[in-house]
Formats: structure tokens, sequence, C-alpha cells
């Protein structure tokens, strides 16, 4: 079982997403992250789906995204070089002296503290879903009051592009 | 100049200049805009049947017999949930079908408002796509769409729901029918890969003990003539899936017959020490691989669909080649023209030999599986071969699901493409009757018969009210054993003969006195000996629908039958005799 990223360009029409995800559950495929908007093109809409599969249930994933007739092209970036960053933001509880670590630690992370009131910190923070996952182990004790994480979201490193 | 239409008028002017003739279908409250319009013109016969999965059945009996698109509307709610078990039968036997269901009106959608269902998504996962209309003005292009789909590439069904107000008579828009379409998102393939045809025509022409593996999607690609012809060409013994009969002559010397769960005993045979199949336009389901751990161990297996997601879904494949078949296989014999070289005729017939050796252990007509009918014990098996005597091989057999569709399957040669029609892969049982409907008329001149059994013919059999407002003279052949025949051939087998809810002890009608309420003609035979004389008079009334219940030995099993967990020569070829 291996980690996949499958990007998807599909018409941006209602209904569409639908047939995506309901891809999934009928044919019996996990869906561990999923994150979609428009494109440039505002007629087409990118999705980029995190997935756990071996070789084979990958192929037919794509084939089966492919043969969907409102997807236009699908492309496993796992396959290739590849960027993945995600972003998430996270509440915590921060009095006294947990405000500075909970300062420290982010910086450490390269994150921000976009929201701070007198008994939390909400942070922001972007990588790659490991790094985020890191993030709040090194919170240690600090305790979790909310995480909002987008799903990943990647690209090919390449000139080839996911277009029409 | 452009024409003011309604968007009720606008729909069914649509159809007309799309080139339907017949609808089947069923009014209700969110349809009754478009059913008007239908009162005010005479292009399109509306067929209406008595339950709407009869409607989805019976134009999907039609397109399978015709080869064009059946088309369904139904109403909104119960009317569009109704034919979901048609539009689901379709989908998984790649029929094409348009299914328009009506729809409550856009502001009342998602108020939960009285016969509301969400059509497009109840249908989803059973559906090759599906639209809901926002405007009239998009009513033209969507149908265009919407047949261009279901028609293209591997066919399918495809709903388009019409909520009530866009067919309003209303508000007119200024009507016209798109003369072409492109979706960009729909390219379906139209060549196979030229390399890939080479690289498997080396493959297929040094090989020594091939398989030629023909499936439905022959029949559906109009594919039938070519491959005709490589058989010819190549000399290689043929076997057929349930969905593939017909494809390929059934009566051809080359042909082994079935493959799979009832497949023949040689069929199976040869599949197992193949050292290479070709299977053309076949999904390699359960029903026809067994165990795919144990699937035919020593062949290479070169794979021609047009859906390239049937590659490898089941069973590893060595050479893909995902193309129209008619085209591919015409690419193959175009090779076959320009190379000289052919298999060895040695290895060729000591290959024969064997698959004939193999027939004459356990072929079904070379050494029978059961006892002789006589007297009041008649043999299911020998109601098939007597329909088949009787028909001359001619008429267009349609089946609902259990033993006597294996046994039609079995003992009926089909020799042509769309002779026979089947629920193979949903296994429908109600489908006999409502798609044998669509196939009278989709060919007024050739006999249809509905091979049926007792539990199948009760899930659809208010449609004997349609055959009779319409004069459909189907021939239905009850094999009637008073059980669910399969159910309880599984429990003889598995269950030790525990009969858990297959028996109907003593429930059912009187199937004579019932057809003949229905204005028809009733023939109950419990003798073999009238067997084939009542049959002739039944077919002799060429213009009435006669139910022909005809009480078969309630004990009979369908074989061969594979082995669960098996490979493709682990069979029982009789009760008792297992390989």
């Amino acid at each position: 079982m291996k980690k996949r990223i499958i990007s998807i360009l599909m018409e941006n029409e209602p209904g569409a997403l639908s047939r995506v995800v309901g891809l999934f559950s009928q044919r019996g495929y996990n869906i561990d992250s999923l994150n979609v908007a428009p494109t440039h093109d505002l007629s087409l809409s990118r999705v980029t789906l995190m997935t756990h599969c071996d070789d084979l249930v990958a192929e037919q994933i794509t084939k089966q995204l492919n043969k969907l007739i409102d997807v236009v092209k699908v492309l496993d970036i796992t396959e290739g070089r590849h960027i993945e960053r995600e972003m998430m933001l996270i509440k915590v509880k921060a009095k006294g002296e947990q405000r500075t670590e909970v300062k420290r630690c982010s910086d450490i992370f390269r994150g921000q503290i976009v929201d701070v009131g007198p008994t939390y910190y909400t942070l922001m923070l972007d990588g790659d879903s490991t790094k985020l996952d890191g993030f709040i182990e090194a919170l240690g004790d600090i305790s979790v009051l909310e995480v909002v994480r987008t799903g990943v979201c990647g690209i090919a490193k390449s000139e080839k592009s996911l277009s029409l | 100049m452009t024409e003011m239409l309604s968007g009720g008028d606008a729909l069914i002017r649509a159809l007309k200049d799309e080139g339907v003739e017949l609808v089947f279908g069923y009014p209700g409250g969110a349809a009754l805009h478009i059913y008007d319009a239908i009162f005010r013109q005479k292009d399109i016969e509306h067929i209406l049947v008595r339950h709407e999965q009869a409607a989805t059945h019976a134009a999907d009996g039609y397109a399978r017999t015709s080869g064009k698109v059946g088309t369904v509307i139904v109403t909104s709610g119960p009317g569009a949930t109704n034919a979901i078990t048609g539009i689901a039968t379709a989908y998984m036997d790649s029929i094409p079908m348009v299914v328009i269901s009506g729809q409550v009106p856009s502001s009342k959608i998602g108020e939960d408002a009285f016969q509301e269902t969400d059509m497009v998504g109840v249908s989803r996962p059973v559906v090759k796509h599906s639209f809901l209309v926002q405007c009239a003005e998009d009513i033209p292009m969507i149908i265009k769409k919407a047949y261009y789909i279901a028609r293209s590439g591997r066919p399918g069904p495809v709903v388009v729901d019409i909520p009530k107000d866009i067919t309003s008579p209303h508000e007119k828009f200024a009507y016209s029918y798109p003369e072409t379409i492109d979706i960009r998102s729909y390219q379906p393939v139209k060549k196979g890969h030229a390399g890939q045809i080479r690289k498997a025509m080396k493959q297929l022409l040094a090989a020594k003990r091939p398989v030629i593996y023909i499936g439905g999607g022959a029949i559906l690609g109009n594919a039938s003539e070519v491959i005709r012809k490589l058989v010819d060409e190549l000399g290689y013994p043929v076997t057929n899936t349930l969905m593939g009969l017909g494809a390929y002559p059934g009566t051809a010397e080359k042909n082994l017959g079935m493959l799979g769960m009832h497949g023949t005993y040689e069929s199976n045979m040869a599949m197992h020490h193949a050292d290479l199949i070709l299977v053309l336009g076949a999904r390699l389901d359960d029903r026809t691989t067994n165990d795919t751990k144990k699937y035919c161990p020593d062949a290479t297996i070169i794979h021609v669909d047009i859906d390239p997601t049937t590659i490898s879904k089941t069973v590893q494949i060595d050479i893909p080649i995902v193309g129209p078949l008619d085209e591919v296989v015409n690419g193959m014999l175009e090779y076959l023209e320009q190379n000289e070289k052919r298999a060895d005729p040695d290895a060729l017939k000591t290959w024969w030999d064997q698959c004939n050796q193999w027939r004459q252990q356990h072929g079904i007509f070379k050494r029978p599986n059961h006892a002789p009918s006589k007297g009041e014990l008649i043999k299911p098996q020998d109601v098939i071969k007597t329909l088949y005597k009787v028909t001359h091989g001619e008429a267009v057999i349609t089946s609902d699901v259990g033993q006597h569709q294996m046994f039609a399957a079995q003992y009926y040669h089909f020799d042509w493409p769309r002779q026979w029609i089947n629920s193979g892969g949903l296994g429908t049982m109600g489908f006999g009757l409502p798609s044998a409907m669509g196939a009278v008329f989709a060919d007024r001149d050739t006999p249809v018969a509905c091979v049926t059994g007792e539990g199948s013919i009760q899930m659809c059999i208010q449609e004997l009210s349609t055959c009779s407002q319409y004069h459909l003279p189907v021939k239905i052949i009850n094999l009637n054993n008073q059980a669910l025949g399969m159910v309880k051939q599984w429990q003889d087998m598995n269950y030790e003969g525990r009969y858990s809810q297959s028996l109907y002890e003593e429930s059912l009608p009187d199937f004579v006195k019932l057809a003949e309420a229905y204005g028809h003609v009733g023939i109950k035979v419990t003798r073999y000996e009238d067997l084939e004389e009542k049959m002739e008079e039944a077919f002799a009334m060429k213009d009435r629908l006669v139910f022909m219940d005809i009480y078969v030995d309630p004990t009979e099993h369908v074989y061969p039958m594979l082995v669960p967990e098996g490979s493709m020569r682990d069979m029982w070829v009789s009760k008792t005799e297992r390989t």
C-alpha cells in the first residue's frame, strides 16, 4: 500500500464532484484527503485526492476516474517528481508560560500566529502532510482545541501540465 | 425559420430529431407537460407499460434487438425509483438507453416535495452519465449529448432529469437541434494501438493451444462478421460468454460453446489448458473465471476491449488492446493478409483432437447429463431442445434469470447476434417478459419467445396487460418446476437440501386462466409426449400471445457447474460426477 496523490481536472459543474466521490465509495477505494477548487479557467475544477492503495488498484482508480464523463484529465502525480502542500489552521490552549512555548514551536515550523486570545493562539502552517503531523506531535503537552486542514494539493515538477 | 417551442414540445421534437420512433413509459404528475406534448404529435409512438421497471426492460430489449438506443419516460419519485432496476440491468450489460424522468418543479427541489426523489443521486452508481436540466433552452443540447453518450464508446444508460417547470407550456424558446456534438471531457477511443495489434498477432500465431473467447462486446460493437472471418482464417477453437452467445454461430464446428459457471465441459477445459487466450469484448467477471488465482495457469492473455477499466480489473492481462472491436479485429485480419505465417498445423491438430476428446467425454450434446424425458417427467433441457426444433433455431429468445436461463443458453444454439436477450450482469428476475415486448417492437417479423420460470415471470407478470393492449404475440415458455430452481439447486449442493424460502407450496396461480384473464391463450403441458405438438400449436398462433405453462422435473440441476474456489477445470458434470 503506497500513498498516492491523484490530480483530477474536471468540468466545474454541479454534480461532478459527487461522481468522483461516489466512484470511490462505490468501488471500495479510500479517500485520505480531498481538495477541490476552480482553476484559472473557471469552467474547470481541479481536485487533488490522496489515497493509499497498491499498484493494481491505483491503475483502476485512474482508469475509472478517466471514464467519468465530467472528468477531463487524470494524473497520478506520485508517479513522478512533484510538489505537495497542505495548509493547517490549529487552535491551541496558550496561557502563561505556554504562550512562549507555542510561539517558539510555531517559529521552528515556520508557522504564523493568525489569531490571539487571552487563553488561546490560532496558528497557520503549511508544508507537506508529514510536516503538519510533526508539528502537532511537537506541541507535546500543549492542548489542541481545534485542527482544520485543507487536504493535500499537489503539482507535478515538470513543464508538463494537467490542462486542456 | 426558428420555431418557438415550450420545453415539453422541445423535448419531444428533440427525440424526433434524434431519430427516436418509440418510447416506453408511464405518466405521472411531474411528467404531465411532457405527456401532453406526446398527445399532440404523431411522430413518436409511446408504449404504456404497467410498471416503470418494465418500461426500462422493454426499452432495453428493444435496444438489444435493434442495436438502437432505447428510450424511457417516467415521472418523478416512485416512477423514477421503479426504473432503477432496469437502469442497473442496462448498465451492467452496457446497453444504450436514455431515461427521461420528470422531477418536481425547480423551486421545490430539496423541500421533500410530493413525489420528490433525487433521481440524479439515486441513479448515479448505475448510469453512464446523467443530466439535471436547469433551463428549457438546454433541452436540445442535453438530449443530443445524452444519446451520443449512451451509444458511443462502451454504451450505457443515461438519465435526463427534468423539473416540471422546465417543460411548462407557458414559456417558449427558439428551438434548434444541434447537428454535431463535441464533449471535451469525453473522447471515446476510435482505434486500437497498431503496435499492440502486431505484438498480439505474433503471440497469436505462435500459440500451440489457443482459444478465442468472445463476449457481449462483440454484439454491442457489431463485430460478429469480422470475428467470423478471423476464426475462419485462424481455425482456432471458440468459446462465448453468456453475453456473447450468437456473436459467433452456436452451431459452428469451431464453437466449443459457452464458458464459465454453467459453461460446457469442453470450453472450460480448453480455457484451463490453453497457452493463449484472445479475449474479444468481455470483462472476465467472476461467473466466467472461477478463482482468479487458479485461472488459466499457462495462458498468455490478449484482451481487446473498448473500455480500459475492463483491462486487468480481475485478471492480469499480458497484451491489452483498447479500441472498438470491429476496428481492432480488422487490423488483425490485415496483419494476416500481409503475413503468411500461420499457427503450427501439427500443434493445432493435436489441440483440436484434445478439444474434440473433451467434447466426446462430457459434451452435453454428445453425452447427455440428464435422464431422458418420459410421460409426466419433462426434463427442462428437453423443453429448450423442442423450442429450438419448433422455431428452427430462428426465434429471438429472451430469458429471465435462473435455471431456465442457463438451460436456454446451453441448449438453444444462437447463430446470430441479437438473437439472445438476457440479463447477464445484474441477473434481474422479471426481465424476460418486458424485454420480449421490446424485442417484438424491434423486429415484428421474427417470432419472440420468453423462456422463463414461475418465479421470474411473476416479477413482471402485470405486463401481460401491456401485451394485450398492443397485441404483442410473445410466446412465453414457462419452465414450471414449482420452486426457485437455481436457489434450490444451491441449497441441494451447499445446504444439505434445506429449502429455505424457495418453495411455493401450492400457492402458484393457474397460469392458463391467468393468461386468459388478460385476453391471451394459455396452454398447460404436463406430458412430454404432448410437448412438441402443443408448442407447434402455440407458434402457429402468430398473432397471439401464448403462455405455455410446462411442468418440468423439479429435481433437475444445471450442469456442468464450476466448483466454488476452483479453477476452470474443476466442474460438476452431473449430480454424481466431478472432474
